[in-house]
């Protein structure tokens, strides 16, 4: 019986070759000390990918990619269809994982200085596949077709039109017409389902293969430096000396970490579920502030914070810097020291992104640039500043409120904190001071001077000259003798 | 049941020169090029069709004078000029009227200079405020403070039979502003 198995076995080895495949493929030969803990990332990310490419699918069977009903599809999903909403989840804490995961890859590539001598179109396929990773999910986030994918749409169209010269030719191609409609939701269909799917594929194709015929990098040990003319044998020489089949010799801590994700995103979907979708996608309903998902919140702060004149210049000519960086990083450091130990340059580079981006998110998930648009019907003055205040300077309290203010300026750490907290404004300006910036604005704020009455910015500055603690005292004009002598 | 397959030998490719084999195989590349060429004029032209379609801004009605008294700046929307029968609700467009003593209007789109965000008016302190990153535009649309490079993008208005009418069609962007702006 068991012969007779082996024989069919055999007769299906030789008709598709199935060993040989295997032998070149899975059961490659890679440096023992490659079956590390630190190797496992980019397994991970393939795996994110199989589990987006399926749930992915699933959705497909009941959304509708029409401006008119995405919406409704995406609650059908959510509250009726079964297990809509956890397929809906899957794909979205897939997603998150998937981005994660591919920048854990890309930072443990670079510190182990993979993308060195031989190894230079790995890397570069690489980079091509994270921009693919960020396409996916940008039009993944149109998808869920709802208020913040119409404006994210909208920020990503005023982006596009301060491109010079063919900036207004990129927005018709990138909307398909010329607003925001039903035939921008099935052009980003198609680059979601078909397009950016088909690329990553491919690509994916030519990254393994390149990874196949020019080997995974070994453990780098501090002091072994890649030189272009001796590398290839001494890689050779390690494969031979302690080389092992990637399967089933050095594949299990990634079978691990695989599993672990499958985990935590199960979990997360389970715990978490979906995002959204945030409302109808109706443009005529304009009180929302759309905010971008957590791997773009800090392009968005970079736009809130870079000052307006280099805005431009900065979202048009960094990508393409960052870009040309990465692509030009394996030709400039193209031999030398692979082992983070000896390259604090590289650490350095690692640890001040990470620092960067997480900041920049950070800043994004709070956004204190963005005014609290209803500070000033929701959030009452604090009790505590209108005590013992005169008939003057209550009215000002009400000026303060009633004008907006609250809404960039917040009073006890409540309110907007665009502009700064006036609890203490008393100790930082004077009268005089005082006037001048509520009238003639500056430093961020818009000048008031025509929309408030004289007997109100009396009011106003009364009320904030009262804006101290009571063991400060306000600041005093050091130029009026009178004041000078109290 | 091993089929051992004769080894054929190698034969030196035979494409180059001046050989019958030679020929074929040159015009075998040369007819697939001609024939995918005439594939991809049309395929290319329907991608790229959106560049054709670009239209100048038309004028549309935005409701009769009545609802813009002098004094006020109300919300008004307009069903883009350009739609498709699937567009539902984002054919629906937002705007700004600013109307002003005189029987003089400012319309404002409901796009930030900055990012494109929708502003927001706010009548005690007359000033327009983006959610996003707190730009701020005074009543006439000019920049007040914040990123945004330049003030709201306006529209081009006409007054007819008791309506007032703007010539849009676009979102308005730094590349293509409205045609007043």
């Amino acid at each position: 019986m068991i012969k007779r198995l082996q024989q069919i076995a055999q007769w299906f080895d030789d008709r598709l070759h199935l060993t040989k495949l295997f032998e070149s493929t899975a059961g490659h030969h890679v440096p023992k000390s490659s079956g590390s803990w630190f190797y496992v990332f980019g397994s991970g990310t393939l795996l994110c990918l199989m589990l987006q490419l399926v749930t992915g699918t699933c959705l497909a069977f009941v959304y509708v990619p029409s401006a008119d009903e995405a919406y409704l599809t995406l609650e059908y999903l959510t509250y009726q269809q079964p297990l809509g909403w956890f397929l809906r989840a899957l794909h979205y804490w897939g997603s998150n994982f998937m981005v994660g995961i591919m920048m854990l890859h890309m930072a443990q590539v670079f510190l182990f200085g993979a993308y060195k001598y031989p190894r230079e179109l790995t890397w570069i396929t690489g980079v091509l596949l994270m921009f693919v990773t960020l396409g996916l999910a940008f039009t993944g986030q149109v998808m869920r077709f709802d208020q913040d994918a119409y404006w994210g749409l909208g920020i990503g169209t005023a982006i596009m039109g301060r491109v010079p010269i063919i900036g207004s030719d990129l927005v018709h191609l990138m909307l398909a017409g010329p607003i925001i409609a039903g035939e921008t939701l099935s052009r980003f269909f198609t680059l979601h389902v078909f397009i950016l799917p088909g690329t990553i594929l491919a690509l994916i194709g030519v990254h393994l293969r390149l990874v196949l015929a020019k080997g995974i990098n070994e453990y780098p040990k501090p002091g072994v430096v890649v030189k272009r003319e001796t590398y290839d044998q001494e890689y050779e020489a390690i494969i031979k000396k302690e080389g092992v089949p990637f399967v089933p010799a050095a594949i299990s801590k990634d079978l691990v970490f695989s599993a672990l994700v499958m985990f935590a995103i199960f979990t997360c979907a389970a715990v978490f579920g979906p995002k959204g979708p945030k409302g109808f996608p109706d443009p005529t309903y304009i009180q929302t502030a759309p905010q971008p998902d957590f791997f773009f919140l800090w392009v968005y702060s970079v736009a809130a914070l870079l000052p307006p004149y280099t805005e431009t210049f900065v979202l048009l000519v960094g990508p393409v810097v960052a870009t040309l960086a990465l692509f030009a990083l394996p030709f400039i450091s193209n031999t030398g020291e692979k082992s983070a130990r000896k390259r604090p340059i590289a650490v350095l580079t690692v640890v001040v992104s990470l620092l960067a981006l997480s900041l920049l998110t950070w800043a994004g998930i709070r956004s204190p640039w963005s005014p609290e648009m209803t500070a000033w019907t929701s959030d009452s003055t604090p009790a505590a500043f209108l005590k013992g205040r005169s008939p003057l300077e209550l009215q000002g309290a009400l000026v303060l409120q009633y004008k907006q203010c609250r809404n960039c300026h917040s009073l006890d750490g409540i309110g907007g904190e665009r502009g700064p907290d006036l609890s203490r404004i008393a100790t930082r300006l004077t009268r005089d001071q005082l006037i001048r910036q509520v009238i003639q604005g500056g430093g961020n704020m818009p000048a008031y001077g025509k929309n408030l009455s004289p007997a109100e910015v009396e009011a106003l500055v009364a009320f904030m000259l009262t804006l101290h603690p009571s063991n400060v005292p306000p600041v005093r004009d050091s130029t009026i003798p009178a004041q000078a002598a109290l | 049941m091993k089929p051992k397959s004769p080894s054929t030998p190698t034969k030196p490719c035979a494409c180059e020169g001046t050989s019958r084999r030679g020929f074929f195989f040159k015009l075998g590349i040369g007819i697939n090029v001609v024939a995918g060429s005439l594939l991809a004029v049309p395929i290319i032209g329907y991608v790229f069709s959106s560049f054709r379609r670009q239209a100048p801004g038309q004028w549309i009605p935005l409701g009769a004078l009545d609802q813009f008294p002098a004094g006020t700046t109300r919300l008004a929307t307009y069903r883009n000029p350009i739609t498709r029968p699937w567009d539902g609700k984002t054919g629906d467009i937002p705007c700004w009227v600013r109307s002003m003593e005189g029987g003089k209007f400012q319309v404002f789109a409901i796009n930030c200079a900055h990012l494109g965000c929708p502003v927001r008016w706010f009548e005690q302190s007359r000033l327009f405020l983006c959610p996003c990153h707190g730009g701020a535009y005074y009543e006439d649309g000019s920049r007040a403070s914040g990123p945004p490079p330049r003030g709201l993008f306006e529209y081009e208005y006409k007054v007819e039979e008791g309506k007032l009418l703007v010539k849009g069609g676009f979102i308005p962007t730094l590349a293509q502003p409205l045609s007043k702006s």
